[in-house]
């Protein structure tokens, strides 16, 4: 707790232009436009307020304002049960499926509050798509796993069908190696196969933000590599935030990194000035690691 | 005597009984099926599927029985896989940890253990007594409410064994909760889905005391659910204890075909569970 030394005077919002200057007069560059560490992004895809995260009467996230820009990566590192994946999974509401979890403040995409009870979240999580940590391929055929998906919202003829399911696996730089076993199933792929299947199914529905759970912590170097150049090309058309235990891959993929502890966000930044001159302390700790 | 030596004297003594247990029951079972087969193998020809059951003192077969019993098993999986999906689906998928769905599971708990004659009973009393008459669709329903349970059971394990993952990914793409499970998390399942359906019908070929109270018995040929039914069990049952040499030729018979079909059905859901593991 002692790691969150400075001093917080209530809930700071990125409304409050006026703590923005008070804060920012007579400090460097860098710290420019940061409200407790935290940058702040203008018009951004996701925008946190106060985002509060609950599991039963755990508290996993504390009131979280943070702002993702759209079309570009954002990294979340920290340390494990730092409350990054619980950030994530409160984007598009995963964690609905289990009572008991509950988020509190809100999350705006394109206007629109997530957490909204009135919300649909099943046309929310057809925009907003996510990939997990363990390769989840669907028990069926190659073909099947990227229409079924597309199936839930879009009702395509065949050839419409089929031509969705290329351009989805060549964004999922996959095609070349399973469009000669598209009637395959998907669970015969290698592990680093089925993660870019899992990938190019989110692509699929084309949404708007792809969330990225730790992806590649289950792969190979090899594997992780391809996966990383492919976020790289995903950004061109999607917003990407991904959450990994790897300093040095959010450093390789990400235009933003945001830090965590304890349920609370430490640092945002450009993720360039998160490895190179954090502000806080305990960013500089934990990435040259000697945390703890 | 040091603790090393008297480890392995505690080992030893404990590995000869449980061989010697080992060898007890499998040649008890061994025992049985050689009988059966002994007895059984004589007694089988062609007669025995193409002509009724004979009164006593004549040649005949078990055409009527086995498709008595066909027909009443068919009926009861009819009846009972649907619910046993559907309830099994409820407490994996919904109901979880929830106050009713524990009550449900100790209720089935129960059921899965319940003696078929009081399922046969229940039955007469629910069916047999205000229809006025025994009937092959008493039978079935006696049966299903054996089936039950075990496809309840074996559907709520089978889809417990779905990663939560499975379902955390489909659900993201936005499937609705009904979804993921009718094309998701079934998929993934039903291999072990279909076994525990096997084991029920392997479990119910052989049950006696339920049909001895509904379906009862019919020496001639029927096809009419609504009437007393032959079947294999309640024939063996009569004709084993008979004094009639024939009659106990054919229980023989019986048995023998209750016994293969049962052998068949367990190695069937053998061969198919393992494929669902791996998975």
């Amino acid at each position: 707790m002692s790691t969150m030394a400075e001093p917080q005077s209530g809930k700071v919002s990125f409304n409050m232009a006026a703590a923005v200057t008070k804060k920012s007069s007579g400090t460097e560059q860098s710290m420019a436009q940061k409200v407790n560490g935290v940058r702040h992004v203008p018009n951004g895809k996701l925008i946190l307020r106060d985002v509060n995260f609950f599991y039963g009467n755990f508290q996993g996230l504390h009131d979280i304002n943070v702002s993702f820009p759209e079309r570009q990566v954002t990294a979340m590192i920290g340390p494990s049960g730092c409350g990054k994946s619980t950030l994530l999974r409160a984007i598009n509401r995963i964690y609905d499926l289990y009572p008991g979890q509950r988020a509190e403040g809100e999350i705006v995409m394109d206007g629109h509050n997530m957490l909204d009870k009135a919300m649909d979240v099943n046309q929310l999580r057809a925009k907003i798509g996510m990939v997990f940590q363990k390769p989840t391929p669907f028990p069926m055929s190659i073909y099947d796993n990227i229409a079924f998906g597309v199936k839930l919202y879009e009702s395509l003829s065949k050839s419409d069908m089929n031509d969705r399911v290329e351009w989805a696996l060549r964004k999922g730089a996959i095609w070349d190696e399973v469009k000669d076993k598209l009637g395959q199933a998907g669970t015969a792929l290698s592990g680093g196969q089925q993660q870019r299947l899992c990938i190019a199914r989110s692509i699929a529905v084309k949404p708007e933000v792809i969330l990225f759970d730790e992806p590649t912590s289950a792969l190979d170097p090899l594997a992780t590599l391809k996966i990383e150049e492919l976020i790289h090309e995903l950004k061109s058309e999607f917003t990407v935030v991904i959450v990994t235990h790897n300093m040095q891959q959010a450093a390789r993929v990400s235009d933003y990194t945001a830090f965590m502890y304890m349920g609370k966000m430490v640092e945002y930044d450009h993720t360039n000035v998160i490895f190179t001159m954090p502000d806080k302390k305990e960013t500089e700790d934990y990435i040259t690691g000697r945390f703890g | 005597m040091n603790l090393y030596t008297r480890r392995k004297l505690i080992n030893t003594f404990n590995m000869t009984a449980a061989v010697l247990t080992t060898v007890v029951g499998v040649m008890l079972l061994s025992w049985i099926l050689i009988v059966l087969i002994m007895k059984g193998v004589g007694a089988i020809n062609w007669t025995i599927f193409t002509e009724m059951t004979p009164p006593p003192g004549s040649a005949g077969g078990l055409a009527n029985a086995l498709v008595g019993s066909l027909m009443i098993t068919m009926v009861a999986v009819v009846i009972g896989t649907p619910i046993g999906i559907m309830a099994g689906t409820y407490l994996a998928e919904y109901g979880k940890q929830s106050v009713f769905a524990e009550v449900v599971r100790t209720i089935n708990d129960i059921l899965l253990s319940a003696p078929s004659i009081i399922i046969g009973v229940f039955v007469y009393a629910l069916m047999v007594k205000p229809m006025g008459h025994f009937s092959g669709w008493a039978g079935a329903v006696a049966l299903a409410i054996i089936v039950i349970p075990v496809v309840l059971r074996t559907t709520e394990n089978m889809l417990s064994l779905v990663p939560t993952q499975m379902r955390e990914a489909a659900a993201a793409l936005g499937a609705p909760k009904w979804m993921v499970i009718s094309s998701v998390v079934y998929k993934a399942a039903i291999a072990g889905m279909v076994t525990g359906v096997l084991l029920a019908v392997a479990r119910i070929t052989g049950e006696t005391a339920p049909l001895l109270f509904t379906a009862l018995n019919n020496q001639f040929w029927s096809t009419d659910m609504n009437d007393s039914m032959a079947n294999l069990p309640v024939v063996i049952f009569q004709f084993a204890m008979s004094p009639y040499d024939d009659w106990r030729e054919l229980a023989w018979a019986a048995a023998l075909l209750i016994t293969t079909l049962v052998l068949v059905m367990n190695i069937l859901a053998r061969v198919l569970l393992p494929e669902n593991k791996t998975r």
